[in-house]
């Protein structure tokens, strides 16, 4: 548990140093987004055991939400990002209550099909801008201080990413995250256990979607756009990517995929063109059939492994003879 | 008395002939989920690749036709023997180790396999689309009084159903069918006969893919043939099934056909909710029926 701590504060450290090393800001703020848009997804698959097919839906509606109040409205950053992570949470709680009706496969498929309505409805909204997206949106300002320098928007990104992560983690070890870990291991001993399951996975829900919100709205200001590509099925597929190869269920985990993946984008979109999509579907094959605890779970097996073998090495003798 | 509550009512033909253009629609949603019903019934497997192999089946054809001149009627029974042979070797090599884990992992795993597939295509194929001829007996239009109707979309209707109930009545009356039913209730006792299991699922994993890309090849002369036309079209798939409730055959093919008018009857009252109409019936469905129409909880 220190070596976490200490983990998590040399990255802070790293992070917070990041635009002094001359690291080009957009492009880390661009990583921020999406590793808390997958913490995000996290909290639901990881921590709750519900497969949303359809996270896409939060991330980009909020985008133009956020994008649209700014844009055409004349509303302040801080307000502008919050009514899209409202609006998401909104969103989570309509399809939620229709999506925890069923479990499993189903609750996948169904998360899956009202996200694909969601994105229709932005195709033909007239506040989208349809093919064209939305663009132009500005920065504002936060607390005074203009966000209009690549620097001072970045640490209101990364204030904003590294408070959603920690309150991801106080959530999980809550008693509320207890309960939804029994959900997640047992749902019928759950619900005999007396706990009204349905209203923690409703809340679960609409909290994962909120923070993709959050994620989505973040991303619309460090663009100036919000375009249909966050709502698509393909954003969907690309988070459960990240969190399968970081790792399902663990807090690192989805943030270093998130990393992995759009890295990846980043550098191989412009070299070999649709291969990407070949690329990251071949990555979605092995981690299901080779590697299902992703990087960060396969090490943290190997170190429970070691630190077993440490402690009892009278079992290992005992195999040895 | 073309007015209903102060609502314009649509004239009755084209109501009808929408109507009748949406079963065209509703064919191949219904021999797309009737795939995944059957697939679902045995391997617990919900394919996501089902629309890439849809997309496979109709570019097999197109490719067929181009460089080796097999004709429309040939490549309807080759290429799903094609892609459904393809099906064989990816369950075998894939799916087969996924097997007693959380069904989700299959969907995930099938998710990966459209991406590849649809990558691939993309790659070489590019994303605009290649047009395929109507056959020359299918070519010409029949007047149903209504509306006159291309012959080739009655054909697509007409050889839909066929299929439908030829795999109805293999799975509900037929020794195999028996087995195979047999097999999706308890695949060790089935085992225990001597019957060989994994071959079974191993055949009906290639014979849903081959449902698949025979819509595809049905599909090819009515719609442009590219590599992403099966990605969105699986996901209404998808709630065609939540719909209809997984687990019924007969159930998947009503609800498909009927789901495709129903998209048909939107286009001539609200057009702009035709796209959404299905997934809107999906959420009603959700509500008033979690387990689906024909599904048993």
């Amino acid at each position: 548990m220190r070596a976490a701590t200490l983990f998590y504060l040399v990255l802070g450290a790293v992070a917070l140093a990041l635009p002094l090393l001359g690291v080009y800001p957009v492009f880390v703020m661009k990583l921020l987004c999406f590793a808390l848009f997958a913490c995000a997804f996290n909290l639901l698959l990881g921590f709750s055991g519900m497969l949303s097919f359809g996270h896409a839906a939060y991330l980009g509606s909020a985008a133009y939400v956020t994008g649209w109040l700014m844009a055409t409205q004349g509303w302040g950053t801080l307000p502008g990002v919050l009514a899209g992570a409202v609006a998401a949470a909104g969103l989570g709680l309509v399809v939620g209550l229709l999506a925890i009706r069923r479990q499993g496969i189903y609750f996948a498929m169904i998360t899956m099909a009202l996200a694909q309505l969601i994105y229709f409805v932005c195709v033909q909204a007239p506040f989208t801008g349809g093919e064209n997206g939305l663009q132009g949106v500005p920065r504002g300002e936060v607390l005074g201080l203009t966000l209009n320098g690549d620097i001072a928007l970045y640490y209101f990104v990364l204030a904003c990413c590294a408070g959603s992560f920690l309150f991801i983690r106080r959530v999980v070890h809550s008693p509320f995250g207890q309960v939804l870990k029994a959900i997640r291991e047992n749902e019928p001993r759950a619900i005999s256990l007396g706990y009204d399951v349905e209203r923690y996975k409703l809340l679960v829900f609409v909290l994962s979607a909120a923070l993709a919100g959050l994620a989505g709205s973040l991303k619309c200001l460090v663009l100036g756009f919000a375009t249909l590509t966050d709502v698509q099925q393909a954003m969907s597929g690309e988070v459960i990517l990240m969190t399968l190869l970081g790792g399902v269920g663990t807090f690192f985990g989805p943030a270093l995929g998130a990393g992995i993946v759009i890295t990846l984008q980043e550098y191989l979109s412009d070299r070999v063109g649709p291969w990407v999509t070949v690329i990251l579907g071949a990555i979605f094959i092995l981690c299901v059939l080779a590697f299902r605890r992703g990087i960060v779970g396969e090490l943290q097996a190997l170190q429970a492994r070691r630190q077993a073998r440490a402690l009892s090495p009278g079992a290992n003798a005992a195999r040895d003879e | 008395m073309n007015e209903l509550m102060g609502i314009a009512l649509p004239p009755l033909p084209a109501v009808l002939g929408q109507m009748t253009l949406g079963l065209v629609n509703g064919s191949f949603y219904a021999l797309l989920s009737l795939g995944l019903a059957v697939i679902f019934g045995l391997l617990r497997v919900v394919n996501f690749a089902h629309g890439a192999f849809y997309m496979l089946g109709a570019f097999a054809a197109a490719l067929a036709l181009e460089h080796l001149g097999i004709n429309y009627w040939l490549a309807l029974l080759l290429a799903p023997l094609a892609v459904g042979a393809l099906g064989v070797v990816l369950e075998r090599l894939l799916l087969r180790h996924l097997y007693g884990l959380d069904p989700l992992y299959g969907l995930l795993l099938t998710f990966g396999i459209s991406l590849v597939a649809e990558g691939a295509l993309l790659q070489h194929f590019g994303s605009s689309g290649q047009t395929y001829p109507v056959p020359d007996a299918l070519q010409g239009a029949v007047n149903l009084g209504y509306m006159i109707i291309p012959l080739y979309r009655l054909w697509v209707i007409a050889a839909s159903l066929v299929v439908c109930l030829v795999t109805w009545f293999l799975i509900e009356r037929t020794r195999l069918g028996a087995t195979l039913r047999a097999a999706t209730e308890n695949a060790r006792l089935v085992q225990a006969f001597g019957i060989n299991v994994p071959l079974l699922v191993s055949a009906t994993y290639g014979a849903g893919v081959a449902l698949a890309a025979l819509a595809g090849v049905l599909s090819a002369p009515v719609i442009q043939v590219s590599p992403l036309m099966g990605s969105s079209l699986v996901i209404v798939v998808f709630a065609v099934v939540v719909i209809g409730g997984m687990g019924s055959i007969l159930g998947s093919v009503v609800s498909g056909l009927g789901l495709g008018m129903i998209e048909g009857l939107t286009k001539v009252i609200y057009p702009q909710a035709s796209s959404i109409v299905v997934f809107l019936i999906m959420a009603l469905v959700l509500i008033w029926r979690p387990t689906g129409l024909f599904g048993k909880s």
